[in-house]
């Protein structure tokens, strides 16, 4: 455990210089670059706005904005933007570096810090935009907002536990790549992103509250939206399941360590 | 202080019935795997400063597998590798750079990717360009790149720190010949400066001329670790014996194809190379008086018989071509089951590199008549050069010099 981060430090100036490339390569002969990283997560937001809010007359109790309900939408894709990107970005890239690994010599635990780093970045791309968006909406900040630092951490932590498991699996049960995204198409449903918790029929809200995800969710809603302080008991329950998932994600990429280069 | 020493050192792929068998192992649970199969068993050796080693063996003979393990991608099931000092390998140039970027940044990746700090790549990247050569390329991205010029910066920055192991495939062309020069004499100025070096290579020539000492691998196990002329020699006596075993194989390992033709009134039954001394070798030196021999196997009666070889340079060029039909010596009037043995004895006054013999049975002075077997590639030997001055070209045309003034 110790070497590990040793071995983290170490390369830090790798980790680094790969985070920056691969935002640097995004740029390389495309216009806009990076801003498709923002652009895709902004338009989803436009269409479920348009359609549910417009079409299908939701409205958001509890705030007076009317656009409520865009603000609601971002706050809930933010966050669950960068757990699904770091999530299926982890899922593949032990497979994706698999040539890497089998030539080079190098701590291993970097390629998934890497991909941390660089959806971290990503997120903030799209948080700022997402300021900018509730400045427009005429939602100012507000000093709530310094709670998504932990709450970030929090959903790094998560998103990496479950990246950490299914990524090693994958190098061996391939089937895993394919069933992870279709799990987190279904899993974004069952999060209270698109929708209001209030309209979840009661029988459903015992599932929800299973989701270590809806209180993450709904901790950017309070902060962003509501501008309230954060469930402290619900998220604690999640944390502590983030806290589990990383000690076994880093227990069986130890474990498999040896064995992932031979089946790679 | 022991450099480099490998304990008993093994390597299985083990396979499992199902994968989550394999799981389960990691959470200590007893399961045994269906199938384990060791490609390394019991190897053993240390390797002090300063050596040269050369590793040889055929393919799948286990070089690479026990090269990962020295320098760590994979991880040994039995015994251990203990290594006192850092390992650079010029194995696969080039590995993880981004065509998107220019050369300059993905020298600090690729260096990045070797351990070093930004401070120390910022420290040896002025050299790193000089060295690659490549003048405005290097802040060009790295798809507008030739492979040479990839394989030139590439090779600059795994030779950027000098190591205190360096392991290099000999077969790695590192672009043109003027830059594999310059990178041979780069290693060469490591190797003076302290560094060991282990080379994989299957050229006799540039273990002879690089290495000390030479390991042989077979099979999975160390087979021959000695002085290079002895294991090499040992060498070339397991693939000979191989190959007499597999008369039949006509793809030759370089993936050439080797052609048999012919009526089969007559037919080669075998060719080979031999030295003064009447051994059969594979290398041959500038100069050297060799023989040619080939076995002829009469099958039926024929009229004319004429024996001709072609010795063809490593592009196919024919470089000297005979027969005995012009050297007046053609038999006539052969019953069937008479063996012939020719040989034909010459100064092989060729220059260095990779040569194979075509061998033809035939009547008149050429087969187009009557072709009884052609064989292509019958034989390939290299010639090396050892005691001659350097020299250039297909052919060893030593002049006398004068000079006037």
């Amino acid at each position: 455990m110790f070497g590990m981060l040793r071995g983290l430090w170490d390369y830090r100036g790798f980790i680094l210089s790969s985070i920056k490339n691969e935002f640097v390569a995004r740029f390389a002969r495309s216009k806009l670059g990076g801003l498709w990283m923002i652009i895709h997560p902004l338009t989803q937001v436009a269409i479920y706005a348009l359609i549910l809010s417009n079409v299908l007359g939701a409205r958001l109790p509890g705030i007076e904005n009317k656009y409520a309900y865009a603000l609601y939408l971002i706050a809930g894709i933010v966050a669950w933007n960068l757990f699904s990107e770091i999530v299926s970005r982890c899922l593949t890239i032990f497979i994706d570096q698999g040539n890497l690994m089998k030539k080079m010599r190098f701590p291993r635990i970097a390629l998934p810090v890497i991909v941390v780093g660089s959806c971290l970045l990503n997120n903030l791309l799209l948080f700022i935009a997402a300021l900018v968006i509730f400045a427009l909406l005429g939602h100012a900040p507000n000093m709530q907002m310094l709670w998504l630092f932990p709450l970030t951490l929090a959903v790094v932590g998560l998103a990496l536990g479950v990246g950490l498991v299914l990524g090693v699996l994958n190098v061996f049960l391939r089937d895993i790549g394919q069933v992870v995204p279709i799990v987190l198409q279904v899993w974004f449903w069952f999060t209270p992103i698109v929708y209001s918790v209030n309209i979840v029929p009661d029988y459903l809200k015992g599932t929800l509250d299973a989701n270590p995800m809806y209180a993450l969710v709904s901790a950017y809603h309070n902060v962003m939206v509501y501008q309230v302080a954060p469930d402290f008991n619900r998220l604690a329950v999640t944390v502590a399941i983030a806290a589990g998932l990383m000690l076994l994600g880093l227990f069986m990429f130890r474990r498999a360590s040896a064995e992932m280069v031979d089946s790679l | 202080m022991t450099l480099l020493s490998v304990n008993n050192l093994g390597k299985a792929y083990r396979t499992y019935r199902s994968e989550w068998q394999r799981i389960a192992r990691w959470f200590f649970l007893p399961v045994k795997a269906s199938e384990e199969h060791w490609v390394l068993k019991h190897i053993s050796f240390n390797i002090q400063p300063g050596e040269a080693v050369g590793i040889v063996g055929q393919n799948g003979a286990g070089k690479s597998t026990l090269l990962k393990m020295i320098t760590g991608t994979l991880q040994p099931t039995d015994g251990s590798v203990h290594v006192n000092g850092r390992i650079a390998a010029i194995l696969e140039l080039g590995m993880g750079f981004n065509a998107e970027l220019t050369g300059r940044q993905n020298v600090y990746h690729a260096a990045g990717l070797m351990g070093f700090s930004t401070r120390q790549i910022e420290e040896a990247i002025d050299d790193i360009e000089t060295f690659a050569e490549i003048g405005e390329y290097f802040d060009q991205p790295v798809r507008m790149y030739s492979s040479g010029m990839q394989m030139r910066v590439a090779f600059a920055v795994a030779t950027a720190f000098r190591p205190d192991i360096l392991i290099v495939d000999e077969a790695l062309a590192v672009g043109d010949s003027y830059f594999q020069h310059k990178s041979f004499e780069r290693i060469r100025a490591f190797q003076r400066e302290g560094t060991t070096l282990l080379i994989v290579s299957h050229d006799r020539g540039s273990i002879q001329s690089l290495c000390n000492r030479a390991i042989l691998l077979d099979g999975g196990t160390v087979i021959k670790d000695g002085p290079p002329e002895e294991v090499m020699d040992y060498y070339n006596a397991i693939i000979a014996a191989k190959e007499n075993a597999t008369v039949t194989v006509t793809q030759r390992e370089d993936g050439s194809v080797q052609t048999r033709s012919g009526s089969g009134e007559a037919s080669i039954r075998s060719v080979s190379l031999h030295n003064i001394a009447g051994e059969p070798i594979e290398y041959v030196q500038v100069g050297e008086t060799v023989s040619l021999k080939v076995a002829v196997q009469v099958n039926n009666d024929i009229p004319e018989l004429v024996t001709g070889y072609m010795l063809k340079d490593r592009l196919g060029q024919t470089v000297y071509g005979t027969n005995t039909h012009h050297l007046g010596c053609k038999l006539e009037q052969v019953s069937a089951g008479q063996a012939i043995e020719y040989s034909f004895r010459f100064e092989a006054n060729l220059g260095v590199g990779s040569y194979s013999v075509a061998v033809a049975l035939h009547t008149t002075e050429n087969h187009i008549a009557c072709n009884f077997e052609w064989q292509d590639l019958a034989l390939v030997f290299n010639v090396v050069n050892v005691s001659k001055a350097e020299f250039v070209g297909l052919a060893w045309l030593p002049p006398t010099l004068e000079e006037t003034r």
